[in-house]
């Protein structure tokens, strides 16, 4: 949050990200039809400051997601990447060189019941990716793991090194989830709904846990989300997308307080408000979302828009513009 | 005046497994009025759903209602055999499952799905009446009639719930229990929804009970609200009430540990700790291990659900102060 003091240096920076998957309707048909699940995005994160991704499921989220840490490879564009000082395009790696950018580079899922593999131990869970990295021998890599577990808050480690998943609960699983993800001590996290699965009284310690460590450790989260409540304390700044674009940008606290894309304002006013006496305005936004398939050359938001004129369907998709202050909307009309 | 439809007298339903006795439910009391709605919150495992279902008598086979009564208009139906709840069933009250895709016969259309339940029921007059009864329905819920001779499959999830709210109401009960209606679905979705659940209710006056882990829709679609822990109900009373003044220290937990978007960016509290294990529930007040103000009586006595003024109702032996 003391952003203004220092200036940080981006850590990530995406550029013309895009990622469109084929729709074949038969064994030997050639496809002509794509999903634009991800269709050319920009954005930059700076250093120890999270970014969080939140948008309706099909928005392309968890895509981004998954083309930050090459779980997906990107059709065109470029991922750049500070890796102790020097700057790679993530896009192009391969082979040993992709393992390695792992070590900087981890991902946390959403569901701690399908993330872990039900027949290792948490410390196979956690040790596996320092065998996969080759760090440590067995003597260093059983006190790293122990040290893990404590920093995750599963303590006395000796009790919980020999478990199997099942004989964990679900915020427990979560944690050595997270364990498995920090023990490479990487720069950048990716972690995909990490706590929508978890109960509210649990949710809110695993939040705690992973601010924490990000501070501790300085690592910088991309914290992909459908929940903005959840969004607003795990971000310093916030990311709007809406079938493969990002229609607003700015920090997390100005997007929630002024939204200036109509898109953002109705998903701000749909969000239930935990007091009885609080009154929402009704969402201004028609019809339901789409599937991104072969989108036509206009505002993607176009169809639900309540504004939307003419200028919005005879140009294509407006581009990412700053507004003031580093708040960045992507409507013809603001 | 108001007419009470429910009334649940001390109820306590357990579970037999091979690992032990599961106290799901256990001396649980409410009562719900006419045109009235409430919600029951909790977190998984804390007996909501089990109530429900123990409402609707749709217990599987190794559950048992150890004690208690619950009055449906007046008639017990703990003690009713299977053949007279049958009856009451759907026609009295009914339910809106969690997962609609699932709640969907996928093979058949989802008209002919209401239409069967309205023939069990025997409200099938003529095959006409009967469908335009389903067409008036669709357009309750907002769905276009025309969609009742399509298959689930053809729904989206927004739509596939509207049909199983419509099959709900098909057979025109008191009271509706809507179990997690939008836990699946998208805000926008679940905004509209949410507006039209409460526009129907108000329409036919019925009385609604909506289960969710989620305060913040428990707080903008009921009037009145149960806090459940560990099978047994810690708060009773009015939404405002208990989001306003909540006396158990765990009502109070879930309230600061629970983020919004809108007034100020408050710091969030966690529980310590995790919900118990039911098969060997903790003494005394279950909540105690986790309870930042437990004493010796905590973990000795259950404390007693009773009024402590103004309808409501807590089980904790050092309430907060209402203030």
């Amino acid at each position: 949050m003391c952003a203004d003091e220092v200036v940080r240096e981006p850590l990530v920076q995406v550029e013309g990200l895009r990622k469109l998957f084929p729709l074949t309707s038969g064994l030997f048909a050639r496809s002509s039809d794509y999903i634009h699940a991800v269709d050319g995005i920009n954005f930059s994160i700076r250093d120890g400051e999270s970014l969080a991704l939140v948008g309706e499921s099909g928005s392309g989220k968890t895509t981004t997601g998954k083309l930050l840490v090459r779980l997906l490879d990107p059709t065109s564009g470029s991922i750049r990447m500070r890796i102790d000082g020097y700057e790679r395009d993530i896009a192009k790696l391969r082979g040993a060189e992709l393992k390695g950018y792992r070590r900087h580079v981890q991902m946390i899922f959403q569901d701690p019941y399908e993330s872990l593999n039900p027949r290792r131990t948490v410390y196979d869970t956690i040790a596996e990716p320092l065998v996969v990295q080759g760090i440590g021998d067995i003597a260093e890599r059983e006190q790293l793991v122990a040290h893990y577990l404590e920093l995750v808050g599963l303590a006395p480690p000796d009790t919980f090194m020999f478990r199997f998943p099942h004989e964990l609960s679900g915020g427990q699983r979560q944690r050595v989830a997270i364990a498995r993800a920090l023990v490479v001590v990487p720069s950048f996290v990716v972690a995909d709904e990490p706590t929508s699965m978890l109960d509210v009284s649990i949710r809110t310690g695993i939040m705690h846990l992973m601010q924490n460590l990000a501070d501790q450790m300085g690592v910088t989260y991309l914290y992909i989300t459908h929940d903005l409540a959840v969004a607003r304390y795990m971000s310093n700044n916030l990311a709007v997308m809406y079938l493969g674009k990002i229609v607003e940008q700015a920090e997390t606290e100005e997007v929630l307080a002024k939204p200036l894309h109509p898109y953002t304002k109705a998903l701000l006013s749909a969000v239930p408000v935990p007091d009885p006496e609080f009154k929402r305005s009704i969402p201004d936004i028609k019809g339901s979302i789409a599937k991104p398939i072969n989108p036509p050359p206009r505002c993607r938001f176009f169809d639900r828009c309540p504004l939307a004129e003419k200028v919005c369907e005879e140009n294509d998709h407006p581009p990412l513009e700053d507004k003031g202050g580093g708040h960045y909307v992507a409507c013809y009309l603001v | 005046m108001s007419e009470t439809v429910l009334r649940v007298d001390d109820l306590t339903m357990h579970y037999t497994t091979r690992a032990g006795e599961v106290s799901a439910v256990n001396n649980v009391s409410f009562s719900l009025q006419r045109g009235q709605s409430m919600g029951l919150v909790g977190e998984s495992g804390c007996g909501k759903t089990s109530v429900a279902f123990s409402l609707m008598k749709l217990l599987p086979d190794n559950a048992h209602i150890k004690q208690g009564h619950i009055y449906l208009n007046g008639t017990d139906v703990v003690s009713l055999r299977e053949e007279d709840m049958r009856k009451l069933r759907w026609s009295k009250i009914s339910m809106v499952f969690q997962a609609a895709m699932n709640a969907l016969n996928p093979v058949y259309k989802v008209g002919d799905q209401i239409l069967e339940a309205m023939e069990t029921h025997g409200l099938v007059e003529t095959l006409q009446s009967a469908r335009e009864h389903i067409a008036s329905l669709f357009e309750l819920v907002g769905l276009d009639p025309k969609l009742m001779d399509q298959y689930p499959h053809e729904y989206s999830g927004g739509m596939r719930q509207r049909a199983v709210i419509a099959m709900a109401l098909s057979c025109n009960p008191d009271i509706i229990i809507a179990d997690e209606p939008t836990t699946a679905l998208d805000v926008i979705v679940q905004d509209a929804l949410l507006r039209e659940m409460i526009e129907l209710q108000k329409k036919l006056n019925m009385s609604m009970i909506y289960i969710s882990h989620d305060i913040a829709v428990i707080a903008e679609v009921t009037e009145r609200i149960g806090v459940m822990y560990a099978g047994r109900m810690a708060e009773f009373g009015s939404a405002v009430e208990i989001f306003k003044h909540p006396l158990h220290p765990y009502t109070f937990g879930l309230m600061s540990s629970f983020p919004s978007i809108v007034g100020e960016k408050r710091e969030l509290v966690s529980l310590p700790g995790e919900p118990p294990d039911l098969i060997n529930p903790p003494s005394g007040c279950r909540f105690h291990p986790r309870c930042p103000y437990a004493t010796e009586i905590c973990s000795q006595q259950d404390p007693e659900f009773k009024d402590l003024g103004g309808d409501h109702y807590v089980a904790c032996w050092h309430p907060l102060e209402a203030n």
